[in-house]
């Protein structure tokens, strides 16, 4: 009976809180709905939206994707990736090279015409086309990470091993893509890109486009994460997280579930990848370093693993501060990141999300 | 089956006319049967040529002082750790030493472990929807919904560990006590063959106990379990058979109060 009381009481009190947070992010929705239209308005006016600011709050977005696709893989099933950057870079490098033939017309991209290469290499076949690029935005992220967890997976590799392989697979990358004879532009990577679909990439049109189809594919991913989340897959990941051995003795093979959430979460990264290129106007081998990927790790464990809305704070929040410091204070931003980090952790186990859970009820 | 009775019973016998069945088949009355089991680790024999029989619907308490290979039974058993030699036979036909621990599992042989391991940020009535007896591969619990029948059948179980008041609590926040039942229920609603339960009772309150063996003792006939426990007034209340195991070999084997007056079994267990 008392603990009736307690759940009616909690209840009530907890109905305030939620409306406060859903009328915060229906806000924010409208003002992100908001920033490309404004971007369109003539320079001069009054409420015009830089190109600066609209590719940096798109880039956020993109982030954010990131941190919401490892949030899924290491908040729920508890896979710790520090590999991710890879992903991201993977789906970059798909759409880059879509827009270097773009840029190229009829003859062989920039760099290669520098390395006197005469034809493409065979891995370059189709990619004029959109779709193709597309494809490959989709299948090489998903395929690698399929592969990579399979064994991973049946090997029941865990924990900190899982963590340090991820972050060796993509340091791996990283040199494999500094070499110039591997084709995609050694440490220069792509950039210098013109037209994407035969339109200007630099005109205000094609960047609220661009800007909308990541607020788009972000809205996706968190209905996506929505959905699996409050299934029955969902409990079985947080039960693999918690007791996969337990989950083992009651008929789970704890291995497709895994791999399922990998391989999801590698081609959202792929995604979000391929729509930062644009945006960004460069990829090259430094976005598969380590760093960047324990970055997201970073912003996942700030906002608050385990929920949703948790990681796409901690990337906002981030990388928002981090283009503010690194403008005003840029010798400082490190340890700014790094004292944050500790922080958190130490006060904030749950995040920043968990803060505002905990101060709506 | 019903082949005639002059030719049939000599047939059936041998196991001739006999389809094999994709499931248990028990028509010999054992639902275990370990063979000759030897299992070592880096040189130490954890089990030496074990045998062992459990009938169906039997509750059998194991016994036996640290380190007798209790767990590795289990883990042979529960196909965590392969045997290096000998059989072991899940009813007739599903051959233990082959299956990996999910199909085991899948095949009804229910485990509980020693520490209670429960999914502690689900809630009661969750951790008993996840082990539900169903389809268990991805794509369909990307779509699972419970059935009227299947929330009744959890209903059942909550009611059978007396868990019904804690069903949306997270499990995580259970007693020590609650938690051994969480599992045990977990168990039941797999609706297995064969349970194996290490170490039931250890941390429960005397009136836990007590239930516990009210609920065992309910559940044989229905269910084969096999108890692992160091209580002996426990072991007494519920066991039909106790089995003795000492340096990984069955050493006595019999009513409790057989094994109890077993020179050898007294030997093992008091003096040296």
């Amino acid at each position: 009976m008392n603990t009736m009381n307690q759940t009616l009481l909690l209840r009530a009190s907890a109905k305030v809180g939620p409306r406060v947070s859903l009328a915060i992010g229906l806000t924010v929705l409208a003002v992100l709905l908001a920033l490309p239209l404004l971007h369109l308005l003539p320079g001069d006016h009054a409420l015009h939206v830089s190109s600066y600011t609209l590719t940096l709050v798109g880039k956020i977005l993109c982030y954010a994707v990131v941190a919401l696709a490892l949030d899924l893989v290491w908040g729920y099933a508890g896979l710790l990736s520090l590999g991710h950057g890879l992903f991201f870079a993977l789906g970059g490098y798909a759409m880059g090279m879509y827009l270097m033939r773009q840029s190229a017309g009829d003859g062989l991209p920039a760099f290669m015409s520098f390395l006197s290469w005469s034809e493409l290499p065979w891995y370059w076949v189709g990619t004029e086309h959109f779709l193709w690029a597309l494809c490959l935005v989709v299948a090489v992220p998903g395929l690698l990470a399929f592969v990579f967890g399979y064994f991973a997976f049946r090997s029941r590799i865990k924990g900190v091993y899982f963590s340090i392989m991820t972050q060796a697979l993509t340091f791996a990358g990283m040199l494999l893509f500094f070499r110039n004879e591997t084709g995609f532009g050694g440490n220069n990577g792509f950039t210098d890109f013109k037209r994407i679909l035969g339109f200007d990439i630099t005109a205000p049109g094609t960047r609220a486009v661009l800007f909308l189809a990541s607020l788009l594919l972000l809205l996706g991913s968190l209905y996506l994460g929505f959905r699996l989340a409050r299934s029955k897959f969902g409990r079985v990941l947080t039960a693999v997280r918690d007791a996969e051995n337990r989950l083992m003795f009651c008929g789970y093979d704890p291995r497709g579930y895994k791999l399922f959430i990998w391989v999801l979460s590698a081609v959202l990264c792929g995604l979000a990848g391929a729509l930062y290129v644009p945006q960004v106007g460069i990829i090259n081998p430094s976005e598969m370093s380590p760093t960047n990927s324990i970055e997201a790790a970073v912003w996942v464990a700030l906002g608050g693993r385990g929920s949703l809305i948790g990681p796409l704070l901690g990337a906002g929040l981030v990388n928002g501060m981090k283009s503010f410091f690194t403008v005003a204070l840029p010798e400082y931003w490190l340890f700014f990141l790094g004292a944050l980090f500790i922080l958190v952790t130490l006060y904030l186990p749950k995040g920043i999300y968990g803060l505002i859970k905990r101060g709506e009820q | 089956m019903s082949s005639g009775i002059d030719a049939g019973l000599a047939r059936d016998a041998i196991g001739l006319g006999q389809v094999a069945g994709q499931g248990l088949n028990t028509r010999h009355g054992t639902i275990l049967s370990l063979e000759d089991l030897c299992v070592s680790f880096d040189g130490f024999k954890a089990l030496t040529d074990l045998t062992l029989y459990i009938g169906v619907g039997e509750l059998r308490c194991i016994i036996g002082p640290n380190g007798a290979g209790k767990t590795t039974l289990m883990d042979v058993i529960t196909g965590k750790t392969r045997p290096d030699s000998g059989s072991a036979w899940f009813g007739e036909t599903l051959d233990l030493t082959r299956m990996s621990e999910v199909q085991i599992a899948q095949a009804g042989i229910g485990r509980k472990f020693q520490k209670p391991t429960v999914f502690e940020a689900l809630s009661v009535f969750e951790n008993l929807e996840l082990a539900q007896k169903t389809d268990k591969s991805v794509w369909a619990s990307l779509r699972a919904r419970l059935s009227g029948e299947q929330r009744d059948r959890i209903d059942e179980v909550l009611d059978t560990i007396r868990l019904g008041q804690e069903r949306q609590r997270p499990a995580g926040l259970l007693s020590h006590g609650q938690k051994q039942f969480l599992e045990i229920g977990i168990l039941l609603v797999q609706n297995p063959q064969l349970l194996l339960l290490d170490e039931p009772v250890a941390g429960m309150t005397d009136a836990e106990t007590e239930f516990t063996a009210e609920l065992f003792t309910s559940l044989a006939r229905r269910h084969s379990l096999m108890v692992v426990e160091h209580d002996m007034g426990f072991v007494g209340r519920i066991a039909d058979q106790v089995t003795v195991l000492h340096q990984g070999q069955v050493l006595a084997e019999g009513s409790l109060e057989q094994v109890q007056n077993d020179e050898r079994v007294i030997e093992v267990y008091l003096g040296r």
